[in-house]
């Protein structure tokens, strides 16, 4: 569900606009539950959509923190054109993937979304971010029982002014 | 024209670059800085940010270009006498006066007005048909179309013709886009030429509703690439166009397209091209600004020239940037029609051996123009001829924009905001387009436009807090000031009137700007509303163009007040040569 490579765009796009509905600061019930059931039986981390912090959010998602990896693809503008639909995506060599999460340090809510990735899939996943500033962005990757992170920073500004 | 001559004849010769030589410095008289010694086999020109001036003009470089972090001190951000000794140009020189700040005002009277697309043309020819035939190009870097009243009218239709009689093969875009998606189709369906951006793409709204694009599997709005045999070689050019058009413009110029620097596809299109197509060189031609493209050549590999503009920088050498898989030149080539960029490439099979590069200033005393393009610019010119040259003022002073923080021109439009509309503060944005008027020179409706004309020039008036008005002076100073070029956007600082700060550039957003006064000595108050007034908004405005504003303001006799009213002190940067004067 890469953005921008292979033969079905449209196809993708449908998909990725499926995965999408979990966007940040909809970390209730009726948003952010549909993906996470689909994609797994696992219960929905309610605890952890309701953190404010990253590091409480990650710590209540999985009970431990991440080594950065560069194994870890995270794409994401350098500046938002619109800090209300900001596109990020995350892909990943790593091999027995099992979730791909995004945060947003200093929005409301860090958690912005979870994904369960089944066995057999391939570790991609694109998705829609609502930031209110500008902040560090984080995609979590867990695989074979361990987490990889990779942080951007996407700037959220009121622009004007060019050259 | 004799004394000018003389002066020129003086001068000490037009800086030149290549990977071997580090300088070549050449003692030539003056009909002869055109004359360069044959190198290699392809020749590839260049111009940039001509910002649609015609005919010759003023145009001073800036007194402050602050670089901070890795990039304080060096190019582009040295100025003034920093500058000339960086690159080795004596003082009282010509190529001082087209590449500096220094001693402005005394040289524009010595070596007159630069550029304009007669003398261009008859440069061009002169550098295309010393190499002879399939040995050369001509390349665009973008803000061709905008910069004046002619072409805001026809949006960018004259820049079209003049593109195609003047032999431009292919180029990019940035204000381009700011006549929207129709207008610009329209203008490339008579270019004759190719526009080139790897990096705008179709919005996935866009893309779900099938809308144009050159490339429906990528998204890819316009062609990346033109491959062109030179030489008996093949060269790809590369296109990248403004990374951030719906963030610096209204977004309702360009609400089905995506862009971004977009390395990552960048560097996929440069494997391509190079393994697929086998070329023997790759250039890009962009249109990110020096400091960012300056990084993109060290992440970026396969790329053997970024022939850059955006930043409006006039550096007489090419730099030599390190990455993985070997080195990178990057150039960015001034603005307004004043340099003329010849890159000379001797090519081997794969890759390209050694290089020469010339800025050449376009003096445009010494040059000719070319009769057809004359000819072109008059009938284009004609229909506006005389309603835009009624003499509205005639300032006392010298009249510029470019700077980081201030200039005259951005302070007379701010003077003329608050007397006109009423208002304690008005803003102008810091453009780095708009001509240089020497004091005593009579100020014409075509003399305002050139500052001003833009597709969006509505004035307003509106209430902001201070609080509020710190955290917009905030942000888009840290467009300018933040570390990593690639959150920069390549504009200057918002210019004030009404208002002073302190401003510190090394720190970081949201600390940077402090002690803001009113005019009247009085702080700020974080909470109290104070009424605005600006223009270039990127949200829709309905209030009168800025140049009518402008205009009837210095029709009522007025000028800038004696005692300039608003300031910005700088902290933090003593003995920084990106401050005239300093280092």
């Amino acid at each position: 569900m890469t953005t921008r490579t292979g033969p079905h765009p449209t196809r993708r796009l449908i998909l990725q606009g499926a995965a999408s509905v979990a966007l940040l600061g909809l970390g209730n019930l009726p948003f952010g539950a549909a993906p996470a059931r689909a994609a797994a039986n696992d219960k929905y981390p309610e605890e952890a959509f309701k953190q404010k912090r990253e590091a409480d959010a990650i710590k209540s998602l999985y009970g431990r923190t991440a080594e950065p990896s560069d194994k870890v693809k995270l794409d994401a503008p350098e500046i938002a054109e619109n800090g209300g639909v900001v596109p990020i995506s995350v892909t990943t060599t790593l091999d027995k993937v099992t979730s791909i999460s995004f945060f947003v340090a200093e929005n409301p809510n860090a958690l912005a979304a979870s994904y369960r990735i089944p066995d057999g899939t391939i570790p991609s996943v694109a998705n829609r971010l609502k930031m209110a500033k500008t902040t560090n962005v984080t995609a979590i990757v867990e695989a074979d029982g361990k987490l990889y992170r990779a942080t951007k920073e996407v700037k959220v500004t009121v622009g004007g002014c060019g050259g | 024209m004799a004394i000018r001559r003389r002066d020129f004849l003086k001068s000490a010769g037009v800086a030149a670059a290549s990977l071997s030589l580090p300088r070549l410095a050449r003692g030539a008289e003056a009909a002869g800085i055109y004359d360069l010694e044959r190198f290699g086999n392809a020749r590839i020109l260049h111009i940039t940010d001509t910002h649609a001036q015609l005919n010759p003009v003023y145009f001073r470089e800036p007194s402050v270009n602050i670089g901070i972090g890795e990039m304080a001190g060096r190019p582009p951000h040295l100025v003034g006498r920093a500058f000339l000794d960086h690159f080795g140009i004596r003082s009282d020189s010509a190529d001082a006066y087209a590449f500096s700040c220094f001693e402005f005002e005394k040289s524009a009277a010595r070596f007159g007005k630069l550029g304009g697309f007669a003398h261009l043309k008859t440069l061009v020819d002169r550098l295309r048909n010393d190499v002879g035939e399939k040995h050369s190009m001509l390349l665009d870097g973008g803000d061709l179309w905008q910069g004046t009243g002619l072409a805001n009218v026809m949006q960018g239709r004259d820049m079209v013709e003049v593109a195609n009689l003047l032999g431009i093969e292919a180029m990019t875009g940035h204000w381009e886009f700011t006549y929207g998606e129709q207008a610009l189709r329209d203008n490339l369906e008579r270019f004759k030429g190719e526009f080139l951006a790897q990096n705008v793409f179709l919005t996935e709204e866009a893309a779900f509703n099938d809308a144009s694009a050159f490339d429906r599997a990528s998204g890819r709005v316009f062609k990346p690439s033109v491959i062109k045999e030179l030489g008996g070689h093949r060269v790809a050019i590369v296109g990248q166009a403004f990374p951030y058009v719906p963030i610096a413009h209204p977004k309702r110029f360009t609400p089905d397209w995506t862009f971004g620097i977009r390395e990552e596809e960048l560097q996929k299109h440069v494997d391509a091209v190079r393994g697929h197509d086998k070329v023997d060189a790759v250039i890009l031609l962009s249109h990110n600004g020096m400091d960012v493209d300056l990084k993109l050549a060290s992440r970026v590999t396969g790329i053997d020239v970024i022939l850059g503009g955006h930043t409006h920088d006039a550096i007489p050498q090419p730099i030599a940037v390190k990455n993985a898989n070997g080195t990178t030149l990057v150039t960015n080539a001034g603005s307004n029609g004043k340099f003329l960029a010849v890159l000379d490439l001797a090519l081997d099979k794969g890759k390209v051996g050694d290089i020469r590069y010339h800025l050449l200033p376009v003096y445009s005393e010494l040059l000719k123009p070319d009769p057809a393009m004359a000819e072109l610019i008059g009938r284009l010119r004609a229909p506006h001829v005389t309603d835009w040259s009624e003499k509205i003022s005639t300032p006392d002073r010298l009249l510029y924009r470019r700077d980081n923080f201030a200039g005259p021109v951005d302070e007379l439009i701010c003077t003329a905001l608050r007397a006109e509309l009423d208002a304690e503060i008005a803003v102008s944005p810091g453009f780095r387009w708009g001509v240089t008027a020497l004091a005593g020179q009579a100020l014409t409706m075509e003399d305002l436009l050139a500052e001003t004309a833009i597709t969006y020039p509505e004035t307003y008036v509106q209430e902001m807090t201070g609080a509020e008005i710190k955290d917009v002076l905030e942000d888009i100073c840290d467009n300018l000031f933040n570390a990593d070029p690639y959150y920069q956007q390549g504009g200057d600082m918002v210019r004030a009137g009404g208002l002073s700060y302190t401003c510190t550039p090394m720190a970081t957003v949201g600390s940077r700007i402090s002690e803001l006064k009113l005019n009247s000595g009085k702080a700020l108050s974080a909470s109290h509303r104070y009424k605005i007034a600006g223009w270039a908004s990127v949200n829709g405005q309905q209030g009168a163009p800025v140049w009518d504003v402008v205009a009837k303001y210095l029709r009522s006799g007025r000028m800038m007040p004696e005692r300039l009213g608003s300031g910005v002190t700088l902290k933090g940067v003593d003995g920084n040569p990106g401050i005239a004067g300093q280092g």
